[in-house]
Parts: structure tokens; sequence; C-alpha cells
């Protein structure tokens, strides 16, 4: 009978470890937004070949 | 993708409009106007066009132009260190609300900014806040450069004093988020903790039995004093204003269920009601979230600061300077330059201005001013810069003082709801019933006595009543927001169902705010009049040369010479052989009969010198208003308050089928007054209106809603903004917020057929824990699910003939 003594605070305290990491994620502030991550995964690395040098856009920007 | 060519039509390559002009093109790619065509080529030289890629046509029409010292007051120290989050030497953050963020084109282009100007380094979208993120460093691009660059692009910033007051109901929300979290991890671990009694195992070890029920009775400590946390609070301030709300019954039914269980436990008596006390306040905490949906993106709870600038141009030994709004002292010389708000009472100090209080009075004409007139804050200048002797402090003004109406020291929610209106005896009945069965067991068997009296308080505990209001008005909020509705919170609904007066503000409310009627009077015109007139109103950007060149809809590629602007009084140029002359009566005639009789905005023509005609432009009414008044006028008591003059006196008797009060020449405070007097005769008003004028009166009315040709303009306080494309349906919104309250009302009845059978139980002492554990999950899903399926149903009903 001990064993089940044992496993169920082993569940327990397992089911605690993720209690606190939604403690961690709700504070991280991951649910103050849930739509732009879902897009913003998508954008990645798409077009990174075509960076050029930033110093010759500093001219152009009132208009 | 590729601009599309519809019925001849072009669209714009950036924002998707129709293209008026065909010269605006580069390659295959045509623009709408030259701002749309900009913002391409900026994107372009910078390799950012993977904006088209996303969606199509995503970028937002530029087409007024801003002054380019617009933005000046950023570089003033103060205003800076105000509204960034950090400042360092090589770092700075700020937050930026941007309400054109509508797409996911937009995140990419803001997110990838630091491509378009060195120094950014780091921008981050918030979509559903329409908010951006930016760091970066001071030392190489200054604030007012980062802006001036989201500006070229078309994602104009909001920028307020007022943006940064926003971090406690972030706070409310992650909390209820956590104690969601807390008695869900409890419920499901208590549960789990009581199968082996579910299943009635007998040959389980004594001493496994009490250590379950000993691990059960700590998982729900939690739950009592945290996520329960707040229904104690709300009953004891019930209390405290002697005031029964709903929160006093589950307050009583959860302190009973703990008491009792933890009891039992502790005297091997029993296991105790854990697993129905965690199901409670999880089904609980479910609803209160499903109910406090709330709209992020738009903000209901603006006053006069969010309108005004943040800083204003104050001249100083001669010095112009930039000093933040709250600095400007009376006896202060400030500079108001085209377009600008004017932030304060104050003297003209310039000969003649043309200030624009639509913004206040709803009024669309500018009206001239002359040096030394007395000037009211709130008005826009239209034409060249003025200066302005400064008469009153920004919070003294005339229009500011709107604010200190008690109408908005208010208290927030009233709760005076249905459901606590019904909790008060719902509360005394159950006592009654606790008490009475306690009192029979003792005469009958005195140790069931105890054990009758905490079954009816636990059983009793009014989850199912509980939810059935925010599920129901959470879901009718949900209908609503998916019509064009947006409310402020679920209370909402219930106050507008009890409406029975509704009043409406004239213009932009029932009439459009962005098209007009306009009729010509005169000699006729010919064809190459037209187009000369055309040709001529397109060189001008007055709101009424644009609205006259729609009209006319000809040719206006006309050379146009000696063309003449005089701002605020009209435009003359040769066309062919010709001179016109297009303007007020005074500029055009060179006469000027003060008419007082005037009632529309005239503007006249001239061809050599020769009177040709005018055209009369007046508000545009919403294209099925009668119906709408048609519908309403039966049940509902109609009033219009306008600020404007009686010219369209017997236009509005008629479209109301002479069944409203028509008021005219209302200032900010009639309104707000006329209000406050229909409340004072037990009315319960609805007030429609759009702009800063109607604030006193969208404050003090019962339901105050926003009319908005785009919900993410800026709006006053209000407990609602409504897509003006859903005015039509004003009506069938009505009798969608009573049917919401009837759904209301058939839970209740269910969720009281519940408490009967399990009063019935309770009082003859047969509450089995399983029983207890199965009873309230139970009545609060099948509650939940009828009144999902109700308003979504009744939302068919009602507005599917509407479409």
């Amino acid at each position: 009978m001990l064993i089940i003594v044992a496993l169920i605070l082993i569940s327990v305290s397992v089911a605690l470890i993720f209690l606190g990491a939604f403690f961690w994620a709700v504070k991280s502030g991951q649910y103050d937004d849930t739509y732009s991550p879902s897009v913003r995964m998508l954008f990645d690395d798409k077009k990174k070949k075509t960076i050029k040098d930033e110093d010759k856009n500093t001219t152009k920007d009132e208009s | 993708m590729e601009n599309k060519v519809l019925t001849s039509k072009l669209l714009c390559y950036h924002c998707g409009e129709t293209c008026q002009e065909e010269n605006l093109q580069i390659e295959d790619k045509y623009f709408c106007c030259l701002g749309c065509k900009t913002v391409y080529e900026i994107l372009n030289e910078n390799d950012l066009c993977g904006y088209y890629d996303i969606d199509n046509n995503p970028g937002i029409s530029l087409n007024n132009n801003v002054s380019n010292d617009k933005y000046a007051y950023l570089d003033n120290e103060k205003i800076n260190h105000q509204l960034s989050d950090f400042i360092g030497d090589h770092q700075q953050i700020i937050t930026l609300y941007i309400p054109a963020i509508h797409c996911s084109s937009c995140i990419w282009l803001l997110e990838n900014l630091y491509r378009l100007k060195k120094g950014i380094n780091q921008s981050r979208v918030q979509f559903s806040k329409k908010q951006l993120t930016l760091q970066f460093d001071p030392s190489i691009i200054s604030l007012r450069n980062v802006v001036e660059t989201l500006v070229s692009v078309g994602y104009d910033p909001q920028i307020t004093l007022d943006t940064r007051k926003k971090e406690k109901s972030k706070k409310e929300g992650t909390s209820l988020y956590l104690k969601i979290g807390v008695a869900g991890f409890c419920f499901g671990n208590i549960m789990f903790l009581s199968f082996p009694e579910y299943f009635g195992f007998d040959g389980i070890d004594v001493v496994l039995k009490q250590f379950f029920s000993y691990i059960s009775l700590l998982l729900s400590l939690p739950i009592v004093f945290y996520a329960a946390s707040d229904y104690f609070k709300s009953a004891f301030k019930g209390f405290n204003q002697r005031y029964v709300n709903i929160d006093v019954p589950i307050v009583l039914g959860i302190v009973t269920l703990f008491l009792r269980s933890a009891y039992e436990i502790l005297m091997h008596s029993g296991n105790g009601y854990l697993d129905s006390l965690a199901g409670l306040l999880f089904f609980l905490l479910i609803g209160k979230w499903f109910q406090s949906k709330t709209y992020q993106g738009l903000s209901f709870d603006r006053d006069y600061n969010s309108y005004f600038p943040l800083a204003i141009h104050r001249i100083i030994d001669n010095k112009l300077e930039t000093v933040p709004i709250n600095e400007i002292e009376i006896g202060n010389e400030i500079v108001v330059k085209n377009n600008e708000l004017i932030p304060s009472d104050a003297i003209l100090l310039s000969d003649t201005a043309f200030i624009d209080y639509s913004f206040v009075t709803g009024e669309s004409q500018p009206i001239q001013k002359f040096k030394g007139d007395y000037i009211y804050a709130g008005g826009k200048q239209k034409g060249n810069r003025i200066s302005l002797k400064v008469e009153k402090t920004v919070s003294q003004s005339y229009l500011t003082q709107l604010w200190n109406n008690d109408a908005f020291q208010k208290n927030e929610e009233s709760s005076d709801t249905f459901v606590n209106s019904i909790s008060k005896y719902f509360t005394l009945i159950i006592l009654l019933i606790a008490i009475t069965s306690a009192i029979t067991w003792f005469f009958v068997d005195p140790s069931k006595m105890i054990n009758a009296f905490t079954a009816v308080l636990i059983v009793a505990c009014p989850c199912a009543l509980a939810l059935s209001t925010p599920f129901t008005m959470g879901n009718a909020l949900r209908v609503f927001g998916r019509l064009g509705l947006y409310l402020k919170n679920a209370f909402v609904i219930e106050r507008m169902s009890k409406i029975n007066h509704i009043v409406f503000d004239k213009t932009g409310t029932i009439t459009y705010n962005d098209q007009s009627q306009i009729n010509y009077e005169g000699q006729e015109l010919t064809i190459e009049d037209k187009q000369a007139i055309a040709s001529l109103t397109a060189q001008s950007s007055h709101p009424l040369s644009i609205i006259i060149n729609t009209f006319l809809n000809e040719k206006n590629t006309l050379n146009v010479m000696d063309y003449v602007e005089i701002l605020g009084a009209g435009i003359e140029g040769v066309i062919g052989k010709h001179n016109y002359k297009i303007g007020s009566e005074s500029y055009v005639l060179s006469k000027s009969n003060k008419n007082e009789s005037v009632k529309e905005t005239r503007v006249y023509i001239s061809k050599d010198g020769q009177e040709k005609g005018c055209f009369l432009i007046r508000n545009k009414y919403r294209d099925r208003i009668s119906e709408v008044i048609r519908k309403l006028y039966p049940f509902k008591d109609l009033s219009v308050l306008s600020g404007d003059n009686d010219t369209e006196k017997e236009r509005l008797t008629q479209l109301f089928f002479n069944e409203a009060e028509l008021k005219f020449n209302q200032l900010p405070e009639n309104k707000l007054n006329y209000i406050s007097e229909l409340q004072q005769h037990n009315k319960n008003v609805m007030m429609l209106g759009d702009g800063l004028n109607d604030a006193g009166a969208l404050k003090q009315s019962n339901v105050g809603i926003v009319v908005a040709e785009n919900v993410n303009n800026f709006t006053p306080a209000s407990d609602g903004i409504m897509d003006a494309k859903l005015f039509n349906q004003l009506p069938e919104l009505l009798s969608f917020s009573s049917s919401a309250k009837h759904i209301v009302y058939a839970s209740f009845i269910l969720s009281f057929v519940y408490n009967f059978v399990g009063l019935y139980f309770a009082v003859t002492g047969n509450l089995t824990p399983v029983f207890a554990a199965i009873l309230m999950p139970l009545s609060s899903i099948s509650v939940v699910l009828f009144t999902t399926f109700a308003v979504n149903y009744k939302a068919k009903r009602v507005f599917s003939n509407t479409n």
C-alpha cells in the first residue's frame, strides 16, 4: 500500500510543476496577446537574404 | 495580389482603394494617391515588399498630409520621458498605440522596422491591443524620428498621455487566469482522489482512505483562500452596503462545504464534499472569465486628455518653444497651426481665424473669427497659423469643465442587476428552509439535524444561477461584437434591455459623417463650365472643393492658370479664356449681405465676374433612417438633440413621423441636462452620439453608444461603440438585448428546478457526496449549454431577416 502513497505524492508534485509552469506563462505575458505570435512564427527567415546595407535608407523618409 | 481591374476601375496596389487619377503608376502597379505611392517607394527601396505578399492591398490610405512639425513636441524632454517605458543612454523603449494595425502584413512591416531605419533595434506588435513596443537607440535616432518613420509608412500612432494608465486592468486579467489555473488543478486532483469512493471500492485500506482525504483537504485550502477570495470580498462589500448580492449565498455555500468537509475528515466520519467545492469554484471562475471578454483594441474610457495635443507651441521672449500642455499659463501667447486643436479658452491675437468646431458642436463648417474674439477650447484652426492669448488653463476651459460634472464622478457599475435583486429573496428562502429542516430534524432525529442544515446550504449554493447571467450575457456580447457593436462589458446588455427612451445626436449619428447631399441652384451649367469647375476644385484640398468635385464627376484635367486660393474665402483661376471664382458669397460676389436666414452651406460660382449660381450642401441622412424610426417609435420615446441651428427642423419632423422631440442649438451641457431630466422622470435613456460634444450625454445616459464610421477612430467615453453600418439594425439590436434578458429568466427557472431536486434530498437528509458531486456539475453544464444555444438561436432568428 505504501507504493500508492508514494505514487500519489509523485503525481501531485508533477502536477504542481505544471501548475508552476502555467503561473510562469501567465506572469510572463503569454496570454496577453494570442494572435500576433501565431502570425509571427510564419514570417521568419523568409526574406533574410535581401537585407542590404541600411545606411542608404536614411535619406528617404519624410514625405 | 496584383492590381485587379474591376469594371475598368483600378485598385490601388498599396491600400486597395479605387484609383481616381491614372497617372500614379510604377511599372505595372497603380496607386490611388501620392501617399500610397511614396510608401510603396520607401518599402521597395528597402526590400520590404514582402509586406504585399501576406495580405492583399494591406496598406493604409494616406490622404491627409501632415505638417512636418506635427511631432516636434516629441523633442521635448519632459514629454519624451513621460511617454517612454525606459530610457537609457543607448536604449529607449516606448509603447505606442497604433489604431491602423489591422492585418498580418501590418505585423510584418512593423516588426521589420529595423530594416527601414538605423537605430531601431526591435519592434514588437501586440495585435489585439494594437500596440507597438519599440526599442531604439536614442543616440542614433530620436523618438520624433522614429514616430515620423511610422507616419511615413502610414502607421500614425495616437499619442496621448492617457495611454499610460492601462496597467491596472491587465493585472486583474492575469489574476483571474491564475485563479482558474489553481482551481482547475485542485479540482482535478481532488476528483482523482475521490474516485475510489465514487465507485464504492470497499477493499481499500482505511489508512489509505484517510490519507486521500487529508490530501484533498490540503488541496482545498488554495481554493477557499485564494481562488474564492473575490467572492468573499464581493459578499463582504455587499454586506457593508447593506445589500445581499448573489455572492452571499455562494460564499455561504463555500464556507459550509469547507467546514463540514473538514469536520468530517478530521473526525474520520466521512469524506466530505471537497470535490463539489472545487468543481463549483472552477465553474464559477470559468463563467467569470467568459463574461469578462473585452475588446482590448478599443477604449471606452477616454476623457478630454485623449483628444488634446500633448504639447503646444508657446512664444516667450519672441522665441517659439514647445511645452507640455499642462504647463501653459494664463496670459501665455500660444501658436496654433493648420488643423491643430486649440487647447484652452483664449483670445485671438491674429487678424482672422477659421475655427472648425465640429469636434465640439457637430457643426461642420468652420466659423470665421476676428482679432480680439474669445475662442473656446476644442476648435481646430483651418488655414494659416494663428496666435492666441490664453485666458484659462486647460482644465478650467469651457469644454473640459464638462468633465467636472457629476455624471463623470458617478460610480461605475451599479449592482442593480436582475440576479442581485433576486438573490436577496433567494438567500432568505434558503436560510428559512435550512432552519426549518434543522428544527424538524431536532424533533425527529437530532443526530441528523446538523447534517440536514448544512446539506441545504450546500446544495442550494446557486452555482447554476450564478452562471446563467455570465454565460447568457457573454454570448450576447460576442454576438453583438460579430455584428459590429462593441460593448464595454456584459452589464450593458441588461441595461439595454430596459431602455424606453432613445436620444439621437444629429450630425454624424443620424446623418452621414462623410457624405453630403448637394444641389445646384442657378443658371444651367454647360459641360465646359462643369469641367472648368471640376478642374479648379481639383486644385484645392478644402473639404467643400472635394465634395463639389465628386458631385460633378467630370473630367478635371483642364489647365488652370493663375490659380489663387484664399483660405476661408474661396478659389479662383483662369481656365481657357474665362475667369472662374468659387467660394463664399462675399468672396465670389464681392458683397456680403449678412443674411441671417441662410441655413445651408452655400458655395457660389461666378464666371468672368458674373454670378452663375450656387451649390447647396446639406447633411445627408442615413439611407434607411425612416425605416429604423418606423420600427422604433411605437415602442420607445425618441428625441433628437442637435448642436446645429434649426434648418433641418421640417425634414427631421417628417423623418421622425412627428413623434420625436427635437431640440436645436444644444451645447454639450444642455444635452447632458436633457438626459438627466428624462431620467428624473423614470426613463431609461439610451444616447446615440458621435463626438466629444456628446461626451457628457453619453456618460449620463443609462446606455451611451458611440456611432462611428470606423470603430478604431477616437471616440469619447461610452458604454459601447457601434459600427455606423449597424445603425439600420438598431431596432433588432434592442429586441435582441431583451431576448437575452428572457433567456436569463428561463435559465433561472432551469436552475431552480435543479435546486428543488437537490433540496428534496438535502431536507430528507439523504445528500451523499457522490450525489452532490454529480448534481452540481450537471446543473451548471446544462445551464451553460442551454444559454449558449438559446442565445445563438435567437441571434440567428433576429438578425437573419435584416442581412
